[in-house]
């Protein structure tokens, strides 16, 4: 072997070092398609289901308006608007499963559309009312009406009622705006997402108005400013020991503190920004001193050099420079805040919130606390609500990473 | 001479305007000088016990073979050596009748006063005339844009720059090349106007054209300022410096007059150098 020519000797290990390069990029390419599987397969499984909760189904009736708007009986005017349109019924049992094929809410719904259309009091005008949940669920075929009538939920007679609807063209479904404009309800055909929306909304704003000054602040301190000794290092070390602390962990501080000794209300997002901010406030530490520490030294030495002040120096070309790595830190942190259920329920965001909260002091839940909860309810229509929530949520996390892709090119200078 | 009893320090007396004393120069002749200055990087000294006096409005160039000490000497005079961490500093350093290292002193008016290019190229990732507008901009050296305009273009001008960059002054200062960078850094160190600068290599990626202009630069800053430069150019050394010292494995072995210094010098090391023995 050693009386080879020196670049024969080169060739004959060549092939082996070929080989192992192939080798290495299958394994790589392997584990990337493992990874990208599993993600589709989430997505697919969630969307499809999910996507039907954007629908509801809907049933056109003629609905005689009535004159005084703020006194009538919406309940017994639609039940009356039903009664004619299914003129043979007789008994109590049936007009009760006939009453059933609309929603509960539909007589709510059957005062506000009187209340905006005033000016056609006492015509007869059509209006689209909300199906129930179980109606619903036929329609969009995730029961059939082959199965037992205890699993689809509607009896015989409904099913009539029902294929009367759908021949005259009276029943289908719509964009289902009340997902994202209601509040939670015990109806799943009513219970929408707006609480927990505006919920998570306000935490998420009081966390990054909170996390984000004192992080970096913290980061610039303890990676600029602080003198380098055993004090720095057990400060270092339990930061990022915070980092690992399980989310519910902050939570439990978060009842003891700003509920039990600074009385502040419960449920409400300012505390759950609190919270989170406890949560997030490591990981902003933690990529704001990494992004620091990668700012080249000579920079420093440049403008301290000119008689540049260390303010002016981190300011001025540091921090510029360190910029796209904080906000990205940043961003990841909120994100991993946005997912966050263990440290809310402890504060009490986990309540059923009808009303939308429009302060952050009033009562609220969150996106992931809504999903917890509609994932437990028995009804079927709540399965693919819970699936529509988690769609939601993954929409506000591709907003946010979206930013933080854009933040990054914005601020990136090349060095 | 009588008034020279009465108000001799060591009589009580306190230090008089130096106006009353006509007949000695108002400036001493030493700008600064280090004594018994030792610096260690963690446990390794980098510098054993310099004594050197660096003399006003002249050039002292250091020279010696690579990693004898002359950054980490030159570092010291302005402070920079701070920054580095388990970097240790002892003894004096005096700037007139400062002493540098006193708890006293202010740093970022030290750093104002004594400038320095470094070694390698570092101009900021900002355009080319926020580079040298950055220190007078700072310390509101200029007072409005017109002059901070004039103040920019003048440095550049009297670092070479100029010329090949006036087209371009917003671009980014590190899209030059790195003979332009390191007269970039010239320029932006010259703009603050400090009265000594300090200059680490300042020619090493030069064609020789820009080196004679650089030298020739050195020549006028002389003038006003006083220069210490780090060369590995014996002939640079030569051609531009009054003083030269010779550092070897962090002593300093020779310092005297330039001419002296390479024309005959004492000690055997600092003949093999600058004959080109070694280095
Ligand atoms: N930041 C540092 N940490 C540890 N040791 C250092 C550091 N900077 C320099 N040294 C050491 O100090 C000694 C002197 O270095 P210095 O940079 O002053 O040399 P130099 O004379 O400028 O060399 P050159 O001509 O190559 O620039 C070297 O042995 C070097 O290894
Ligand atoms: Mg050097």
């Amino acid at each position: 072997m050693n009386n080879l020519p020196r670049s024969q000797r080169i060739v004959s290990g060549l092939k082996a070092r070929h080989r192992m390069e192939r080798i290495f990029r299958a394994a790589g390419f392997s584990a990337l398609l493992l990874g990208v599987v599993f993600l589709g397969v989430l997505l697919v499984s969630i969307t499809s289901k999910g996507f039907l909760a954007f629908q509801q189904t809907k049933i056109l009736l003629e609905v005689n308006l009535p004159f005084d708007i703020n006194s009538a009986n919406y309940q017994s005017i639609m039940k009356k608007t039903l009664r004619d349109m299914f003129p043979n019924i007789e008994t109590r049992r049936e007009k009760k499963e006939l009453y059933a094929i609309v929603s509960s809410g539909a007589a709510y719904e059957l005062k506000k559309f009187t209340e905006q259309n005033h000016h056609n009091a006492g015509r007869t005008v059509d209006v689209w009312v909300t199906a129930s949940d179980d109606v619903d669920m036929l329609i969009k075929g995730a029961v059939s009406r082959d199965d037992q009538p205890e699993v689809r939920r509607l009896s015989d007679v409904q099913l009539v009622h029902i294929d009367r609807l759908i021949e005259k063209k009276l029943i289908e479904t719509r964009f289902n705006s009340g997902f994202f404009l209601n509040g939670d309800s015990r109806e799943p055909e009513r219970a929408g997402i707006a609480a927990a929306m505006m919920g998570t909304f306000f935490s998420l704003i009081v966390c990054l108005l909170l996390a984000f000054p004192t992080g970096v602040m913290a980061a610039i301190y303890l990676e600029e400013f602080a003198p380098k000794n055993l004090l720095t290092d057990f400060i270092e070390v339990n930061i990022n020991n915070l980092a690992a602390v399980p989310s519910i962990v902050f939570g439990l501080l978060g009842l003891a503190i700003f509920l039990s000794i600074f009385g502040l209300p419960r449920s409400a997002p300012l505390v759950g920004g609190m919270v989170l901010t406890l949560m997030t406030l490591p990981t902003i530490i933690i990529a704001g001193r990494a992004s620091l520490k990668a700012v080249p030294p000579s920079i420093r030495e440049a403008a301290l050099a000119l008689g540049a002040s260390k303010v002016q120096t981190v300011f001025h070309h540091v921090l510029p420079l360190a910029m796209p790595g904080v906000l990205t830190g940043a961003i990841i942190g909120m994100a991993r805040a946005i997912g966050e259920t263990a440290p809310l329920l402890m504060i009490g965001m986990v309540a059923f919130i009808v009303d939308i909260p429009k302060t952050v002091l009033d009562p609220a839940t969150a996106l992931p606390v809504q999903i917890f909860l509609w994932a437990d309810s028995p009804e079927r229509a709540f399965e693919e609500r819970t699936a529509a929530t988690i769609l939601v949520l993954l929409g506000f996390l591709i907003v946010m990473n979206m930013l933080a892709v854009i933040l990054r090119r914005k601020f990136e200078i090349r060095f | 001479m009588t008034t020279m009893a009465l108000v001799n320090p060591a009589c009580g007396g306190i230090t008089p305007p130096s106006a009353i004393f006509t007949e000695i120069p108002t400036e001493s002749e030493t700008r600064m000088q280090t004594r018994d200055l030792n610096v260690f990087y963690g446990g390794n000294q980098a510098l054993h016990k310099i004594e050197l006096d660096i003399p006003r409005h002249k050039v002292t160039a250091l020279i010696g073979p690579s990693g004898c000490g002359k950054s980490t000497f030159l570092r010291c005079l302005n402070r920079m050596n701070d920054v580095v961490e388990n970097c240790q500093v002892q003894g004096t350093v005096m700037l007139d009748d400062q002493d540098v290292y006193s708890p006293y002193l202010d740093v970022v008016l030290l750093r104002a006063r004594v400038g320095m290019v470094f070694q390698k190229p570092n101009p900021f990732p900002k355009s080319i005339f926020d580079n040298v507008a950055y220190g007078p901009r700072i310390h509101g050296i200029a007072k409005c844009r017109d002059k901070l305009d004039e103040i920019v273009m003048e440095s550049l001008r009297r670092a070479r720059l100029f010329d090949e960059v006036k087209d371009r002054l917003h671009a980014p200062g590190t899209s030059l090349s790195g003979g332009q960078q390191q007269r970039l850094c010239i320029a932006r160190a010259i703009a603050v106007e400090p009265e000594v600068v300090l200059m680490d290599e300042p020619c090493s990626s030069l064609d020789p054209i820009a080196t004679g202009g650089i030298e020739e630069l050195i020549a006028e800053l002389k003038d006003e300022y006083t220069i210490v430069m780090v060369t590995h150019s014996m002939q640079q050394a030569a051609r531009i410096s009054q003083k030269t010292a010779y550092f070897h494995m962090g002593h300093l072995v020779e310092v005297g007059e330039t001419e002296e210094v390479f024309s005959n010098p004492i000690d055997q090391r600092t003949r093999d150098y600058v004959t080109g023995r070694i280095g």
